[in-house]
């Protein structure tokens, strides 16, 4: 089923943010929230996008959506029938019939809900507004969608206050899926969950991708979720780009210096792993003032004369395997052990 | 483990009820654990287990209207003579002058949150010195002087400037950082360390963490850490309490905790943890149902309805005493009843 045709190109997409000082509050600088990323979604498959906070990562999902108007670059969304088309121009009015296609799961379970609307309200809404849906077949409708999230259909009456944090991401879940998406930006989804019921909602988005054909982007800063959940990776630091690849060789085989700090980074839930670990310096820069050259070189123990200059571009590095570093490939980087 | 350690904090059968309109909440329901010096404690759990309100009842600063209900948290306090008196903390007023003195002197707190518990409208430095001038009676330029030295152990660069700043104008890092260097700067004893990088990436979480340690060795201190994530667990501690609605189901060393889990509930919850060797998209283990609100607290042993090793027609109706299985080693569940004698 995890064809290689492509469902979203994002091209050199950028997301500037203008910093505004002074009495005529002209646009002094920029925050360079995204800045000239480039990836692939595959139809059916789920693409990690990690990094830390401040990397861009929340931004690159809601320029997906439309939610923010990008810079500068291009969306190409290859719809179900039709053209391709590039969801970055499209005006507003053009962009609806496409937004059926593309939802998002939010982060917090608790602020992401009305509490002033019923479940079948927060759920129906999508329903009634698109498809003009009332009635008793509102009423099925979202009571199935109810059901496929593992909820009793009869709670639709109730008010998000009476659920738990783990019910709540599952309503999320359900008015996400309410008009039959292909791509779902899960930004954040379980990160604001208890262990236990973390591995129930990744396991319920699992089989739904199974049943419904979905195609994920999970952005996430945990790396373990990451590996768990996703079929391929990209790492952003500082609003680029740093390494994208297969799940598996990012982890058993980084070719970027961050992305083998960032997983050795990560403490490993047994005690034979102790303190084995690169500790990068210094903290993540302020992305209105990059460093120069490669963003990562201050903190880099590999770095040389050229980082300091020069910005390497994401490149072919192997297969399927893209990494923007100047020494890609002549590193001795350590992946993971088991 | 060296067999002669010190001593340090001994809690005792720790009750801590919150009374409440809807009726009382047993946050913390007959706690024991002790805790030596130079050696980390670690409570895990998942949120509403009664982690956070355990450390905080050590130093009484639980949120209103939570009241420690019962139960002895013996300090042992060493001077310089080398003769040793136990206090009970749980024993002394809220706002006592003798609790006050220990606060911040002899046993430190660092949160979760360093934007919300450092003051935004003083300066790094007034937080630091303000301890220092309380506790050790210095002059303001001396309290500024150990200040600055705090702020460079702690590794925060150009120390003296950063010493003036506010704590907006540092990043999540720094800020956690500024907390650590105000709970060390009196050399506690203790500190408890409450989801201490809960709020912060994995790499500053890193730093944080090694600093930690090393301040552990050099400052001989006791540490108390309270965490939600078995990957920091793992990381730190030597000592594990596994919490479970307000008790506690198991108790043991790291690597008994991880390599020899007794408790159903521990056990499911290492299952259930997405881990760096699992093949991509194999299925997690998940722990049904959720945890039960603490109306609603389900009779027998609070774990009952979600565990899969249930004793029928037992567990639901008795909660199980404690187990002890060995020198700090208990488990409280009916499985271990013929293995141990009761503790």
């Amino acid at each position: 089923m995890k064809g290689a045709t492509p469902l979203l190109e994002v091209q050199n997409l950028k997301m500037h943010f203008p910093i505004r000082t002074g009495f005529l509050r002209r646009d002094t600088s920029y925050v360079k929230a995204v800045d000239d990323i480039s990836f692939e979604i595959e139809e059916g498959e789920t693409l990690g996008l990690v990094g830390e906070s401040g990397c861009g990562k929340t931004t690159t999902g809601r320029c997906i959506l439309r939610v923010l108007n990008p810079t500068a670059g291009a969306m190409m969304y290859h719809p179900r029938q039709g053209p391709v088309v590039d969801l970055a121009r499209l005006s507003k009015g053009e962009l609806n019939r496409y937004r059926q296609d593309i939802r998002l799961i939010f982060q917090d379970p608790f602020s992401s809900l009305n509490p002033r609307l019923t479940v079948m309200e927060i759920i129906g809404e999508s329903l009634r507004v698109n498809l003009g849906l009332s009635g008793s077949e509102l009423e099925g409708r979202v009571a199935a969608l109810l059901s496929t999230v593992g909820l009793r259909p009869e709670y639709s009456s109730r008010y998000p206050h009476a659920f738990s944090g783990g019910e709540r991401q599952r309503i999320g879940i359900a008015r996400a899926l309410a008009l039959n998406p292909r791509l779902v930006v899960a930004d954040e989804a379980v990160s604001a969950l208890d262990v236990s019921i973390r591995s129930q909602v990744l396991n319920l988005l699992q089989d739904l991708q199974d049943e419904m054909d979905l195609t994920y982007l999970f952005i996430s800063h945990d790396l373990s979720v990451i590996k768990y959940a996703c079929d391929r990776v990209a790492v952003m630091y500082v609003g680029k780009l740093v390494e994208v690849a297969e799940t598996r060789s990012v982890f058993l085989a980084p070719q970027h210096p961050y992305t083998e700090a960032l997983m050795s980074a990560v403490p490993r839930p047994d005690p034979r792993f102790r303190s084995q670990r690169i500790v990068l310096e210094g903290d993540v820069p302020d992305p209105a003032d990059p460093p120069a050259g490669c963003h990562f070189h201050p903190r880099c123990r590999y770095a040389e004369d050229i980082c300091r200059v020069e910005e390497p571009p994401l490149q072919d590095t192997g297969p399927g395997h893209k990494t923007a570093c100047h020494f890609a490939g002549n590193l001795q980087l350590a992946g993971i052990q088991r | 483990m060296a067999p002669e350690r010190e001593l340090l904090l001994q809690v005792q059968d720790l009750r801590v009820h919150f009374p409440l309109e809807e009726g009382v909440v047993k946050a913390v329901d007959g706690v024991d654990f002790e805790v030596y010096r130079e050696l980390t404690l670690c409570i895990v759990g998942e949120s509403g287990c009664g982690k956070s309100v355990t450390a905080q009842s050590i130093l009484q600063v639980v949120d209103a209207p939570g009241y420690i209900a019962s139960g002895q948290i013996l300090f042992h306090d060493h001077n310089q003579v080398g003769a040793t008196q136990v206090l009970d903390l749980a024993a002394m007023g809220r706002t006592s002058s003798q609790l006050r003195d220990i606060r911040g002197r002899d046993i430190a707190m660092v949160f979760q949150e360093p934007m919300t518990s450092l003051s935004p409208i003083h300066t790094v430095g007034n937080q630091i010195s303000e301890v220092l001038e309380l506790h050790l009676r210095v002059t303001p330029k001396e309290a500024r002087t150990r200040g600055i030295e705090m702020l460079q152990r702690v590794g925060i660069p150009r120390a003296e400037q950063n010493y003036d700043s506010y704590s907006f104008e540092l990043s999540g890092g720094m800020r956690q950082r500024v907390m650590i260097a105000m709970a060390l700067s009196c050399s506690p004893r203790l500190l408890i360390a409450d989801e201490p990088t809960t709020a912060l990436d994995v790499t500053t979480q890193a730093q944080i963490m090694t600093l930690l340690r090393e301040l552990q060795a050099e400052f001989k201190m006791g540490v108390i850490l309270i965490t939600h994530d078995l990957g920091v667990v793992a990381e730190m501690a030597d000592e594990v309490v596994v919490m479970y609605l307000g008790q506690i189901a198991e108790q043991g060393t790291v690597d008994e905790i991880f390599h020899d889990p007794k408790h159903p509930y521990t056990r499911a919850l290492l299952r259930s943890i997405p881990r760096f060797d699992f093949e991509e998209h194999d299925r997690l283990e998940s722990i049904r149902g959720i945890v039960p609100d603490p109306f609603h607290r389900p009779a027998g042993c609070p774990f009952n309805p979600r565990c899969d090793e249930k004793l029928e027609g037992r567990c639901e109706l008795e909660n199980p005493p404690v187990f002890n299985l060995g020198e700090n080693r208990a488990v409280r569940c009916l499985l271990y009843e013929e293995d141990r004698a009761l503790k």
